[in-house]
C-alpha cells in the first residue's frame, strides 16, 4: 500500500506540498470577508499542506537518489530554466518545520489579526508556498524566484499589522534583503553565462569536473556574491541590523515565521549553495566567516542580556543562535554540520515558541516591556509552563531541543579549533543568563502590576496552538535520532568535497 | 536642415522610383496596419463633428478601439507577407511584425484607459483618438521602416501627434507648458537626427539600412559615419528619455494627460528603440559601444537617483521611465543578437506594466487631475483593495520581482550583458535595481501602511478601464511566469535581423568585451 502510494504520489508530492498554501491562499480570494470562515479555511489549508508533507520524511528513505522525489520539467526553453525540484535529508525537515508552524501561525493570529482578515491570511499562505519552494527547489533561477517571492508577502505582513514603527522595520527589512540578493542574481547569471544551466546539480559537477572557463579567477567573487544574500538573511554580524527592528515590529504570526523559517533560508542557503558549489572557497574564506559568527555568538547573547524588550531579547538571541549554525557549517566535520542543521529545526520551533508566547502577552496587555510584568505565575500558571519549557529548550537543556544540536556544533567547533569551541561555548551559559533571567523577572516574585493580577490563563486555542511546540521540544530531544538519521547522509555528501581537499592538503 | 537632408536623399530615391515597376498589391499588404489605423483615423475626424459632444465620448472611443483591433487582425494578414515594399523602404520580417503588435496594443489599452478620462477630464474626444491612431501609424511605420529617411517621416508622424496629445488638458497650464516643451526640445532632438541621417548619407551615399550597413561592414569606416551614429543617437536618445537627454521627461510627464503619458511612455519609446535596433545593429553603427554604455549607466543612476526625491507619482514614474531606458540600453551594449532579443522583450513587458500603472494612476487622479500626490495614495489599500493590489503588482514588475515580466525584463538584458562580458554594467545595472526598489515601496508602503485621507475619493473603476488594467495585468502575469513564448519569437527575430547583415561580421568595430 505504501509503496503503491509513493509510487503514484512520488514525482508530484513535492510540488503539492509547496502550492497547496498558494492554492489556498488565491481560493480565500473568492471567499466573502467573513473573518470566520477565512480564518477556518486558512487552518484547514494550513492543517493540509502540514499532513501532505508528513510523506516526505516517512517515504523519504525510499528513494536512492541524492536528491529524493525528484522533478524535472522544462519550464522556459532559453534561457535554460527547468522546474527542478528535489529534496534532501535536510531540506526535508525544514519543509516539514514551514509546515508546522503556519496552522500554529494561523492559530495565533485568530484573534489578534481583525483588520484586513482576508489580506492577511491570503499573505500568510502565499509566504508559506515562497518559504517551501525555496527548500525544495534545485534550480538556481527556481530558487531566485521563490526567494525573492518571500519579500513582498513577508514586508506587508509587517508593514501592515505590525506595531509601531512598523513602516520603517518592512521597508528595512526590504531593502536589507533585496540589496543582498541582487548579488546573488549577478552570481547565478554569472555562472549560467559560462555553464548554460541553472541546474543546481549540473552546476555542481561542472565546477567539480573544472570545466567552467574562468571559474579560477571568478569563484571568489561568486562565492561571496551568494554569501552576501545569506548573510543578510540569516543574519550574520555585522549585516544583523534589520532584525530586531523587523521582529519588534511585525505581528505575532510574522516574527514566527520569520523567525523559524526565514533566518534558515539563509543558513540553508550558505550550506546548499555556497559550501555546495564552492567547496575550496568555502574552505579558504572559513576563518573569518567562523569569526563573524563567533562575534555573532557572543554579541547577540551580551546584547540579549541588556533588553528591556521581550521580542528584541529574543530577536536577538536568534543573531546569537544563528551564529552557531554558521560556526558548524564552516567547521566542515560531521558533528558541525548535523548539528547545525539540528540547530536550525530546533531554534525554529524553540524561538518559533517564544515568539508566540510573548504574542500571547501581547494581546493581553498591548505591551512587549519586560518591566511591565512580573508575578506572572500566579494569574497565569498555564502560560508559565510552556514558558519555562520553551525557555529551557532554547537554552538547550539536556532531554530538549536545543541541546543536541548546540552540543554537536560545539563538537564540530572544538575539532575544527579549540578556541572556536570554548568562545562559543560561552554562548551557552550567556544564553541561560539572560533567558532565565527575563523568566524569572516576568514571572516570579509578587505581581507587581495591578492589571496583571486579573490576566486570564491560556484558552484552548492558544493551547492547541503552544502544545505541538513542546511535544516537539521533548521529542526532538529525546529522539534526535530520527532527524539526524535522514540529516546525516545529506551532510556527508555535503562533506565529501572536503575530505578530498583535507586529504590533497595531506598528499602534499 | 529639413530640405538639405531630402535634397542629399531625393536624387536617390528618384533613382529608385525610375529603376522598379509601380507598387504591387503585396506592397500595400505590407503597411496593411498602417493603412488601416489611417484609415480609422480619418473616419474618428470626419464622424467627430456629427456627434453630439456629450455621447461622443463613447462612440468615438469605440471607432478607434475598432480601429487598433481591426489593424492587429491585419498585422496577422501583414504577417504573411515577409518582404521589402515600396521600393526596399520598408521590410516586413519578424522583428516589425513584433513592434507592430507591440504598439498597437499599447495603443488599444491606452484607448480604453482614456474613455473614462475624458469624460472626467471634460476633454473633447474627436482629435484625441484621432491623433492617438495617427501617432500610432507613426510609431507602426518606424518599426519596418529601413530607410532613415522614412525612418525621419515616421518619427516624426508620431512625434507630432504626441506633441498635441501632451497639451489636452487645455483647462491646466502645466499640460500647456509640457505640450510647448516637448514640441521645442522634440523638433531640436529630431532636427539632430536628421542631421546624422544626412552626414551617414554623405559617409556610405545612401539612406537605406541594408545599404549603409553593406557599406560599413566593408572595413574601412569613414570618421564621418561616427559623427554621424552619435548624432542620430542623440536624436532617439531624446525619444527613449535616456540620460543625458532626458531633462524634458519630468515636467512633460508631470502636465501631459495621465493616458497620454502611458501612450508616450511605452509606445513612441518602444518604436524609437526599434529603431535604434535598426541604426545601431543592423546597420552596424560603428563606435556605439561607449556611447549607449555611458548613456545607459547614465539614465540608471540619474534616473533612480531623481525618482527617490519625487513627490509626484507622475514625475516619480517619469524618472522611473528614465532609469528603465537605461536598463533597456545596457541590452544594445551586448551582443547583437542577445541583445536586441532582450531589448525587445524589455519593451513588450515594460509596456504592460507602465500602461497598467498610468491606467491606475489615470482613475486615481479624478477630475483636473486632482490626486497625482505621493500623500493621496495613503490608504488605497484600505479604500479600494482591489485597486491597490493592480498598483502594487504593476510596481513589483517595475522593481524586478518574480513572477512579473519586469523580473524577466531584467533578467534577460543582465544575461545579455553577462553573456558579453559586461560585468561592469552589469553591476551598475543591479546597484540601480536595488536604489530602484525603494521608491516604489514607497507608493506601496503609502497604500497599505499609511492611514487613508478622508478627502481623497475613489471612484469605481468603470468597465473599459477595469478592462485595460486586466489586460496589463495578464499581459505582466503571462510575461512573468511563461515568458518563452514571446521570448523565443524575439530572439528568433532578432537572429534574422541580425544575420541578414552580419555575416560578414570579422572585425566590425564591436568591442564584445569591456577594456
Amino acid at each position: 500500500m505504501g509503496s503503491v502510494n509513493m509510487e503514484s504520489l512520488g514525482p508530484i508530492i513535492l510540488s503539492l506540498v509547496t502550492f497547496i498554501p498558494a492554492a489556498g491562499g488565491l481560493l480565500i480570494l473568492l471567499i466573502p470577508r467573513r473573518d470566520r470562515d477565512i480564518k477556518v479555511f486558512a487552518l484547514v489549508i494550513s492543517v493540509l499542506a502540514f499532513v501532505a508533507s508528513l510523506h516526505l520524511p516517512v517515504h523519504l528513505h525510499r528513494d536512492p537518489n541524492p536528491f529524493k522525489f525528484e522533478i524535472d520539467k522544462i519550464w522556459i526553453t532559453t534561457p535554460n530554466i527547468h522546474y527542478h525540484m528535489g529534496i534532501d535529508g535536510i531540506s526535508v525537515w525544514l519543509v516539514v518545520l514551514t509546515t508546522f508552524l503556519t496552522p500554529l501561525c494561523v492559530l495565533i493570529s485568530w484573534t489578534s489579526i481583525h483588520e484586513r482578515v482576508k489580506e492577511f491570511f491570503i499573505l500568510l499562505l502565499i509566504l508559506e508556498t515562497a518559504l517551501i519552494g525555496v527548500f525544495t527547489s534545485l534550480d538556481l533561477f527556481l530558487f531566485y524566484f521563490f526567494w525573492e517571492a518571500t519579500l513582498i508577502p513577508m514586508a506587508l505582513l509587517i508593514g501592515m499589522y505590525g506595531h509601531g514603527r512598523r513602516v520603517y522595520a518592512a521597508v528595512k527589512y526590504f531593502l536589507f534583503t533585496i540589496i543582498g540578493s541582487m548579488f546573488m542574481l549577478a552570481a547565478i547569471l554569472w555562472l549560467y553565462a559560462k555553464t548554460g544551466s541553472f541546474d543546481f546539480v549540473v552546476i555542481q559537477n561542472a565546477i567539480r569536473s573544472g570545466s567552467v572557463p574562468g571559474f579560477e579567477t571568478a569563484s571568489l567573487w561568486l562565492f561571496l556574491g551568494f554569501f552576501i544574500a545569506f548573510a543578510v538573511k540569516v543574519p550574520l554580524f555585522p549585516l544583523h541590523t534589520w532584525l530586531p527592528d523587523a521582529h519588534v515590529e511585525a505581528p505575532t504570526a510574522g516574527s514566527v515565521l520569520l523567525a523559524g523559517v526565514l533566518l534558515k533560508m539563509g543558513t540553508y542557503g550558505l550550506l546548499r549553495f555556497d559550501v555546495g558549489l564552492f567547496p575550496e572557497q568555502a574552505h579558504r574564506n572559513a576563518p573569518w566567516i567562523m569569526v563573524l559568527a563567533l562575534i555573532g555568538i557572543i554579541y547577540g547573547a551580551l546584547v540579549s542580556l541588556v533588553q528591556p524588550n521581550m521580542k528584541k531579547l529574543i530577536a536577538y538571541s536568534s543573531v546569537s543562535h544563528l551564529g552557531f549554525v554558521v560556526l558548524g557549517i564552516f567547521s566542515f566535520t560531521t558533528a558541525g554540520l548535523n548539528g547545525a542543521v539540528f540547530v536550525m529545526l530546533a531554534h525554529g520551533v524553540a524561538t518559533g515558541g517564544l515568539f508566540m508566547l510573548a504574542g500571547i502577552l501581547y494581546e493581553r496587555r498591548h505591551t512587549y516591556e519586560i518591566a511591565d510584568f512580573g508575578g506572572l505565575a500566579t494569574p497565569m500558571p498555564k502560560y508559565a509552563t510552556f514558558f519555562l519549557v520553551t525557555v529551557l529548550a532554547s537554552i538547550g537543556l539536556p532531554l530538549l531541543n536545543g541541546f543536541i544540536g548546540e552540543f554537536l556544533v560545539l563538537s564540530g567547533a572544538f575539532q575544527a579549533r579549540p578556541i572556536y569551541g570554548i568562545l562559543a561555548a560561552t554562548g551557552v551559559i550567556w544564553s541561560a543568563c539572560y533567558l532565565l533571567w527575563m523568566y524569572q523577572r516576568i514571572f516570579f516574585g509578587k505581581v507587581t502590576h495591578e492589571v496583571n493580577k486579573a490576566l486570564p490563563d491560556l484558552n484552548l486555542r492558544e493551547k492547541a496552538a503552544l502544545w505541538p511546540i513542546a511535544v516537539a521540544a521533548l521529542v526532538m530531544g529525546v529522539a534526535p535520532l530520527v532527524w539526524l538519521s535522514a540529516i546525516d547522509p545529506a551532510v556527508q555528501a555535503a562533506l565529501a568535497p572536503f575530505t578530498q581537499l583535507a586529504s590533497k592538503v595531506v598528499g602534499q | 536642415m529639413m530640405m538639405t537632408a531630402f535634397s542629399h536623399s531625393l536624387p536617390v530615391l528618384l533613382a529608385q522610383v525610375q529603376t522598379s515597376m509601380l507598387p504591387q498589391g503585396a506592397d500595400y499588404m505590407r503597411i496593411l496596419p498602417e493603412l488601416v489605423l489611417s484609415l480609422f483615423g480619418m473616419l474618428v475626424m470626419v464622424v467627430d463633428p456629427l456627434l453630439d459632444e456629450e455621447s461622443s465620448h463613447q462612440s468615438l472611443g469605440t471607432i478607434a478601439l475598432i480601429g487598433t483591433l481591426v489593424a492587429l487582425a491585419s498585422t496577422f494578414w501583414m504577417a504573411q507577407y515577409p518582404g521589402t515594399a515600396f521600393w526596399n523602404m520598408v521590410r516586413v520580417e519578424g522583428f516589425s511584425v513584433f513592434f507592430h503588435f507591440l504598439v498597437i496594443a499599447i495603443a488599444a489599452v491606452v484607448i480604453l484607459t482614456s474613455y473614462e478620462y475624458l469624460a472626467v477630464q471634460r476633454i473633447r474626444a474627436g482629435e484625441y483618438y484621432g491623433l492617438i491612431l495617427f501617432c500610432t501609424v507613426g510609431m507602426c511605420l518606424m518599426s519596418s521602416a529601413i530607410e532613415l529617411v522614412l525612418i525621419f517621416i515616421a518619427l516624426e508622424i508620431s512625434s507630432i501627434s504626441t506633441y498635441v496629445l501632451a497639451g489636452f488638458r487645455r483647462r491646466d497650464a502645466s499640460s500647456s507648458e509640457s505640450s510647448l516643451k516637448y514640441f521645442l526640445l522634440g523638433s531640436f532632438a529630431t532636427a539632430f537626427f536628421l542631421y546624422g541621417v544626412a552626414l551617414m548619407f554623405g559617409a556610405t551615399g545612401s539612406t537605406n539600412i541594408d545599404a549603409i550597413s553593406h557599406v560599413l561592414h566593408s572595413g574601412n569606416v569613414p570618421v564621418l559615419a561616427y559623427v554621424a551614429t552619435a548624432l542620430m543617437f542623440v536624436g532617439l536618445g531624446f525619444k527613449v528619455a535616456s540620460a543625458p537627454f532626458h531633462v524634458w521627461t519630468p515636467d512633460v510627464y508631470e502636465g501631459a494627460p495621465a493616458p497620454v503619458v502611458g501612450l508616450m511612455s511605452t509606445g513612441p519609446k518602444a518604436a524609437a528603440f526599434a529603431v535604434l535596433l535598426r541604426v545601431m545593429f543592423e546597420a552596424n553603427a560603428p563606435g556605439r559601444f561607449w556611447l549607449i554604455w555611458v548613456s545607459a549607466a547614465l539614465s540608471m543612476t540619474l534616473g533612480n537617483l531623481g525618482a527617490l526625491v519625487q513627490n509626484n507619482v507622475k514625475r516619480l514614474l517619469a524618472y522611473s521611465s528614465i532609469a528603465h531606458a537605461g536598463y533597456l540600453l545596457a541590452a544594445f551594449a551586448a551582443q547583437p543578437a542577445l541583445g536586441t532579443s532582450a531589448a525587445m522583450f524589455y519593451t513588450a513587458a515594460y509596456a504592460a506594466m507602465n500602461v497598467g500603472a498610468f491606467a491606475v494612476v489615470s482613475h486615481f487622479a479624478n477630475a483636473g487631475e486632482k490626486y497625482v500626490t505621493l500623500e493621496d495614495y495613503a490608504g488605497l489599500g484600505r479604500k479600494s483593495p482591489v485597486l491597490a493590489a493592480t498598483f502594487t503588482f504593476f510596481l513589483m514588475s517595475l522593481i524586478g520581482i518574480p513572477i512579473t515580466g519586469g523580473f524577466f525584463a531584467k533578467f534577460y538584458v543582465l544575461t545579455a550583458a553577462l553573456h558579453s562580458n559586461l560585468v561592469g554594467l552589469a553591476i551598475i545595472l543591479v546597484l540601480n535595481s536595488a536604489v530602484g526598489a525603494y521608491y516604489y515601496l514607497r507608493i506601496i508602503v503609502m497604500m497599505y501602511m499609511r492611514e487613508p485621507r478622508g478627502e481623497v475619493p475613489v471612484t469605481p473603476v468603470p468597465t473599459a478601464a477595469a478592462l485595460a488594467i486586466a489586460v496589463c495585468v495578464l499581459l505582466t502575469l503571462y510575461l512573468g511566469v511563461l515568458p518563452g513564448r514571446v521570448l523565443d519569437y524575439a530572439s528568433q527575430s532578432a537572429r534574422q535581423l541580425v544575420s541578414d547583415t552580419a555575416a560578414p561580421r570579422a572585425s566590425s568595430g564591436t568591442p564584445t568585451t569591456e577594456p
